[in-house]
């Protein structure tokens, strides 16, 4: 397992649903919450790795 | 309002300082126990099987499980921070797993889920913490 892009989205995905569970107590409002957090660490990850592609200058 | 008595009662029962630090202790030891101890079926178990599978991820990624040197501050911090998964680290360590490859492409990767495993225990311990007190 070396896709660094699969292992990021492995890690988000635990991170995420670790986080949602902490915080909402109804299991839909887990998964809601856990998705929203999965898709925004993995687009924030994917366009921070686009604007770092250019560096070092 | 039966669960609402019930998770007082409940409450009340675990606010005593003996069993709070079983909670803790418990929390600690096996990830989600705390919450499993304390009727939070759902998120107990969700904390049992998530948390020691990303250990386990961190373990197969070649990832490291750093020694207690207090001479090197940062190993000293990942250290702690590979401790707060609780049985789950002296499990690895009993089985000689955690020695990490360096030369491993995923050897960091591998040290950051193993890292964020007992880190996300520890607030996981601070859930059950607040449940038991009643704060939640």
């Amino acid at each position: 397992m070396t896709s660094h892009f699969w292992i990021m989205v492995l890690f988000a995905f635990f991170v995420s649903l670790v986080f949602a569970v902490l915080m909402r107590d109804d299991p839909r409002a887990q998964l809601k919450t856990a998705g929203m957090m999965l898709g925004a660490f993995v687009v924030a990850a994917y366009v921070l790795g686009w604007l770092m592609y250019p560096l070092p200058l | 309002m039966s669960s609402k008595s019930t998770a007082a009662e409940r409450t009340r029962a675990a606010a005593e300082p003996g069993i709070l630090a079983l909670v803790i202790m418990l929390a600690w030891l096996v990830p989600g126990a705390g919450h499993l101890w304390q009727g939070r079926r759902q998120k107990g178990i969700v904390f049992l099987l998530a948390l020691p599978l990303m250990f386990a991820v961190g373990l197969m990624l070649s990832g490291r499980l750093f020694p207690l040197e207090l001479s090197e501050p940062l190993v000293f911090l990942g250290a702690i921070a590979d401790r707060g998964i609780g049985f789950p680290f002296f499990l690895a360590r009993f089985m000689d797993a955690g020695a990490g490859l360096v030369t491993a492409v995923s050897y960091e990767y591998g040290n950051t889920f193993l890292m964020t495993a007992g880190l996300l225990n520890l607030l996981v311990i601070l859930d059950a913490y607040d449940i038991a007190v009643g704060r939640k």
